[in-house]
């Protein structure tokens, strides 16, 4: 594992991605040439406008969508098609309902024929790590939305993936369940030191969460600046939020889509 | 005591509907020879003679047989097609066009084929019945399996799932409910069409009872012997309701 940070080798590579859709019969450029490396071990949040491409930017990584040209590598590998080492937390959370929560998390495994004792075993552990413990048997449609996106991320790590790819996964909760989730994920992720690369719209949030901030720019969805996020960890204490830095850093980021102009700035921030 | 008052309604509805009947065969609707042995208090008369000198079991009996069979086999053919259909989308382009036109074709049309191919007897009659069961559970699994979320799809795939395991894990569980809707589809048209096709031939069954109680003029067993279908279909749509309520999942 540490072999590859030490050669200074990064987990995920992103080379010159560049996505094109066909709409309406026009050719409709949605990324061009993103380049992005992400350690192994970082947090690492893509932020920007709807209609930047940050989801699809991950959904390339995550082998859902292929790009139009470029290259994504993981593990010195070029990677092509989904697989249980890149787990995806979806928005919408993607939980099956005639599941209970333990079977959910024990889905990966299944497919992997993972005997009955080990998945219980595994299923277990990640729903600790996530906060679910006692939820196991209930439904789906027994608990909330923040327990259900606690049930996703538990199948996700379930896998023990390489990467964790996060996908606006807290904008359908409320306020209040959104910063509680946010310090759970950091908490799971300081736990499982798995790295993890988180789509947002949220600058806070965004801040709150990276060791690095990859800001993104539209029409075409591109770039814009790799930003450095040095705020001390942990920050489980949502006050951080106040401090003078976290403040400079979102203004930092505020004045990147100032500089655009404003027909181009459709912000959702 | 909301409850109470429901259930006597649903009583009420069977009172209402027998003094109706009762009331058609005092008015001599049923003409004035027989109608006497057309009222309810005939038929069930008749049926508890049925009951004690067995002719009821040695007639129903066939009939659960011959139904419950042609379902087994409808089953079996249909939840694979079904979900194939809804799968994958040549395969439901390819066969929409001929199971739309199959199954609006009565299967009793087919009888006279059924009779070349099989002779007449129980085959024909479990042919036909299976004929008209495997439509509605074609139709709707693949409505189930072809309306499956693409997010569980895709989800399942960053889960390390293949066409296999998106089958077995996702489309197929997805789809129950579907199914069994299918199948309380498939049981009803069963049922109905088991009367007409057991008068093709076969010695025994209700369908059969039916034509052999007008022969012999027994007008209060043939009232008899449709209250009885009436029963048991309505127990056989009890139970696929039941398996609907205990096996569909919620959002």
């Amino acid at each position: 594992m540490s072999e590859t940070k030490a050669k200074g080798v990064p987990l995920l590579e992103l080379r010159d991605v560049s996505k094109t859709f066909l709409k309406d019969g026009a050719e409709f450029k949605v990324l061009e040439k993103v380049n992005l490396e992400i350690d192994e071990g970082e947090f690492v949040c893509i932020l920007g406008p709807t209609g930047c491409g940050k989801s699809v930017t991950l959904q390339i990584v995550a082998g859902l969508i292929e790009q139009s040209s470029g290259s994504v590598i993981l593990d010195g590998r070029e990677e092509h098609g989904p697989g249980p080492h890149k787990g995806m937390v979806f928005q919408e959370y993607a939980l099956l309902p005639w599941r209970s929560v333990r079977e959910n998390v024990e889905l990966g495994l299944e497919l992997k024929g993972v005997s009955r004792k080990e998945r219980h075993r595994i299923a277990g552990e990640q729903l600790e790590i996530v906060g679910l413990k006692g939820a196991e048997n209930s439904m789906v449609h027994e608990i909330s939305g923040g327990m259900r996106q606690r049930a996703a991320i538990a199948r996700a790590l379930a896998n023990s993936p390489r990467i964790l790819l996060m996908d606006e996964p807290f904008e359908a909760l409320d306020a209040l369940t959104k910063e509680e989730m946010q310090i759970q994920i950091l908490k799971a992720w300081e736990k499982t030191k798995t790295t993890i690369f988180f789509v947002t719209h949220d600058v806070d949030e965004a801040i709150f969460l990276s060791d690095k901030i990859c800001v993104m720019d539209i029409n075409p969805g591109r770039v814009k600046k790799i930003l450095e996020n040095r705020l001390p960890r942990p920050r489980h204490e949502l006050v951080c939020r106040t401090d003078r830095e976290f403040g400079e850093m979102r203004d930092q980021i505020i004045q990147l889509y100032s500089s655009l102009k404003d027909e181009e700035l459709d912000l959702v921030f | 005591m909301a409850l109470i008052a429901d259930r006597l309604y649903y009583v009420l509805g069977v009172i209402v509907f027998l003094a109706v009947w009762q009331a058609a065969s005092v008015f001599k609707l049923f003409g004035s020879e027989f109608s006497e042995s057309f009222s309810p208090v005939a038929a069930m008369l008749a049926l508890i003679e049925m009951i004690k000198n067995g002719e009821l079991v040695h007639h129903a009996l066939p009939s659960l047989r011959r139904v419950l069979i042609s379902l087994s086999f409808a089953v079996v053919v249909a939840l694979p097609v079904g979900v194939l259909v809804g799968y994958f989308k040549r395969i439901e382009q390819m066969t929409y066009v001929v199971f739309q036109f199959m199954r609006m074709i009565s299967p009793l049309a087919w009888m006279p084929i059924a009779i070349i191919i099989f002779g007449v007897g129980d085959v024909s009659v479990v042919f036909l019945l299976w004929l008209v069961a495997i439509w509605p559970l074609i139709l709707n699994t693949s409505h189930g399996a072809g309306r499956v979320s693409p997010l569980w799809v895709n989800m399942s795939r960053t889960m390390g799932a293949r066409d296999a395991g998106i089958l077995r894990k996702v489309i197929i569980p997805a789809a129950v409910p579907d199914m069994l809707t299918g199948l309380r589809l498939a049981v009803g048209v069963s049922w109905i069409i088991l009367v007409p096709a057991e008068m093709l031939g076969v010695p025994d069954g209700l369908g059969y009872f039916i034509l052999d109680t007008r022969d012999r003029f027994r007008y209060d067993q043939l009232m008899a012997t449709i209250m009885v279908i009436g029963m048991i279909g309505y127990l056989l749509d009890s139970v696929n309701r039941w398996l609907i309520h205990k096996f569909s999942w919620k959002i």
